[in-house]
């Protein structure tokens, strides 16, 4: 009975030390927008080392609240935390990958890439100043249209979110007015409008409503086939949205002269660029108490940024450009352990 | 009359294997659930109110009184989300309480026998609806139904009468604080119908009889017997469903806009408090922006409380005659 019992133990011991081994796991929480990106890559890497990625989507919000708490190896943010918040909570940030932005319409007969819109027009129609789809400064950007009588239903996002800070800084960019009476954040307080609970939201107040106007993620657009608009960009050139116009943004931004990576993709200049792009963020302690766990973490994007191209822009998300990722790979030397030696050494052991 | 003998026996019996402790420990579990129940709902009330402190505590009780709602500046008032909620429960109120009313009427009075029991059935079954898909109906179906030939046809008329016109200006947009009283009104009915239908039962047949033998009509049977002897009963079924209508969540803030703002047409969009939460409580960084989000649920919880509250002490009210 007791050598039966002894047996037992042993091999639920050996059980747990296997499953132990096994579930070398690394956490992460955040932003919702790059989350299918991630989930792809977690599990392509997965396949090919082992190692799990568990990523909650819980929002950019709850992703610094729980990398502040330690409760996860990474935090993920669409909205770049500035340089001194940064230094206040330890914290470095790096992007995996940059996404556009676009604006759909819901107007009968309009194609998508049909219309024109610039900035300072869509800064007046956000503030309300634009009610109908027949004033002036639409039709004189889209001439030989024919434009309806129909009011503008303005839609935006209900909920926080990295996707509102993209639009409103681009916005708080091309209108002196838009800055000074809304300026730029998560949620806003916006002058008009209907408020969609996500993407999704958006697209269904937009896809749903006559005369609307809603901003969503280029790959959500795309998905649900809605109907974007081209935009004119900062050098004044009409664009159509798109992989390379949107990597264009991010070729042209100076990275390394930016603290922290504080940098926001819109309105750069550049004749291919397109206006409203943004990256999305990784954030870190640079302090590790588990630099094993850190170096993970570490390992998974490098992998990812050496491999998960092709992955990325087959669900629209654009990678970055190799030039960047050294300048990135480089910051990650700020990441230490205990003993204060960088966690990274360049390659995953 | 042996059956039932034994079978008094053969609980005694058990109960003296089970003997005094059984007996002792069976009385303090379901103390301590019964306790259970209070705690959680104290704790409910110290965590909102702990919560709220920080936003009272910056922008006084003016925060119920003010409509600024903006993130960027922290600058927050609750005035646009309680004006939601209460004016969207109004509407809900004011068009499901009459079809209420006569959904129960007809089921208890009227109806024949065999149609009775499946239209119970049918509008129990309204309440079965999960809210969500109350939501999905109304921003796919209803609201552009609404857009469409509701909203066009009541700015025609409504909106051209000098005065109360500005309650019904500006674009159909579909989405907005009547769309959402429409749905809040459709889910509110099951509950106020069923209870109605409920207390019309208890009005004693010789009552109606009487009243019919005297050669009173089916409309003077209803108004001068059925209701004055209901009447607490019917008031209390419609608070319940006010309580229901304040804190519904997903189904309004599908269709209501979502706008912090207050705009005197009913079709423009607004905002509710539960809507407001179940929005913006994900990304809220700021510990005032979070506060001022739990400050929200208090208040919530402060005018349901006091809603709830008056339809119980009816209903007791109601038993206390019916007992008598």
């Amino acid at each position: 009975m007791n050598a039966f019992r002894i047996a037992l133990f042993g091999m639920a011991a050996a059980t747990a030390i296997g499953l132990a081994a096994q579930a070398a796991e690394i956490s992460g929480a955040g932003a919702t927008f790059p989350y299918p990106i991630y989930a792809k890559w977690a599990e392509a890497y997965s396949a090919k080392t082992g190692l799990k990625m568990n990523y909650q989507s819980i929002g950019s919000g709850g992703g610094i609240a729980q990398i502040n708490a330690r409760t996860v190896d990474f935090g993920a943010s669409d909205m770049p935390l500035k340089p001194e918040e940064l230094e206040k909570n330890g914290l470095t940030q790096f992007p995996p990958v940059i996404g556009g932005e676009v604006l759909v319409v819901n107007l009968p007969g309009v194609q998508p890439g049909q219309m024109t819109l610039d900035g300072p027009t869509i800064a007046n129609i956000y503030l309300g100043k634009i009610t109908k789809w027949s004033d002036p400064a639409i039709g004189k950007l889209n001439p030989g249209m024919k434009l309806p009588d129909t009011a503008i239903a303005v839609v935006h996002r209900s909920d926080g979110s990295g996707t509102t800070f993209i639009f409103t800084n681009y916005l708080s960019k091309v209108s002196p007015e838009w800055k000074d009476k809304v300026s730029e954040g998560t949620s806003v307080q916006w002058p008009v409008g209907l408020g969609g609970k996500g993407n999704e939201g958006v697209a269904a107040l937009t896809s749903r409503t006559a005369g609307a106007i809603g901003y969503v993620e280029y790959a959500y657009a795309l998905q649900n086939k809605m109907i974007h608009t081209k935009l004119v960009n900062h050098d004044g050139a009409s664009l159509e949205p798109g992989i390379k116009v949107f990597q264009a943004a991010a070729t042209n931004a100076n990275w390394k002269s930016a603290p922290g990576f504080y940098l926001i993709l819109t309105d750069q200049p550049g004749k291919e660029t397109w206006p409203i792009t943004g990256a999305t963020f990784i954030l870190m302690h640079k302090k590790q108490e588990h630099p094993g766990r850190a170096k993970e973490v570490l390992a998974f994007f490098d992998w990812a940024y050496k491999n998960g191209a092709q992955m990325a822009e087959s669900l629209d998300y654009v990678p970055m450009p190799q030039s960047a990722v050294a300048i990135f790979e480089d910051s990650w030397k700020q990441i230490v352990g205990p003993d204060g030696k960088p966690v990274w050494d360049g390659h995953s052991s | 009359m042996a059956a039932e003998t034994a079978f008094v026996e053969r609980v005694a019996a058990s109960g003296r294997r089970g003997g005094v402790i059984g007996d002792v420990v069976f009385r303090s579990l379901t103390f301590l659930f019964a306790l259970l129940v209070l705690l959680i709902l104290g704790g409910v009330i110290v965590a909102l109110i702990e919560g709220a402190l920080p936003a009272f505590r910056t922008f006084g009780l003016s925060f119920i009184a003010t409509e600024v709602w903006n993130p960027v500046t922290e600058k927050f008032g609750a005035l646009a989300p309680i004006y939601g909620t209460l004016v969207t429960s109004a509407i809900a109120m004011l068009v499901g309480i009459p079809v209420a009313f006569g959904v129960a009427l007809f089921i208890t009075e009227i109806c024949p026998l065999w149609l009775k029991r499946p239209l119970a059935t049918m509008i129990e079954l309204l309440a079965a609806i999960p809210s969500i898909i109350y939501g999905i109906w109304g921003l796919f179906v209803f609201a552009p139904f609404v857009q469409e030939y509701i909203e066009p046809a009541i700015i025609n008329t409504f909106g051209q009468i000098p005065g109360i016109g500005a309650l019904f200006a500006g674009p159909p947009l579909g989405i907005g604080i009547l769309t959402a009283g429409f749905i809040l009104a459709i889910m509110v009915l099951p509950f106020i119908s069923s209870i109605m239908r409920d207390v019309f039962e208890t009005v004693p047949p010789m009552l109606k009889e009487s009243a019919y033998g005297l050669g009173a009509t089916r409309t003077e049977v209803v108004l001068r017997v059925v209701l004055p002897f209901t009447r607490i009963g019917v008031i209390g079924g419609i608070m319940l469903g006010l309580g229901r209508a304040l804190g519904e969540t997903m189904a309004v803030t599908f269709v209501i806009g979502n706008a912090h703002s207050i705009s005197a047409s009913i079709l423009q969009p607004g905002t509710t408090i539960s809507a407001s939460l179940a929005n913006e409580f994900t990304e809220a960084f700021s510990d005032l922006y979070r506060s001022s989000l739990i400050a929200l649920g208090l208040i919530l919880f402060v005018i349901t409380f006091i809603v709830l509250a008056i339809a119980k002490l009816l209903l007791l009210r109601l038993q206390k005659q019916a007992g008598t």
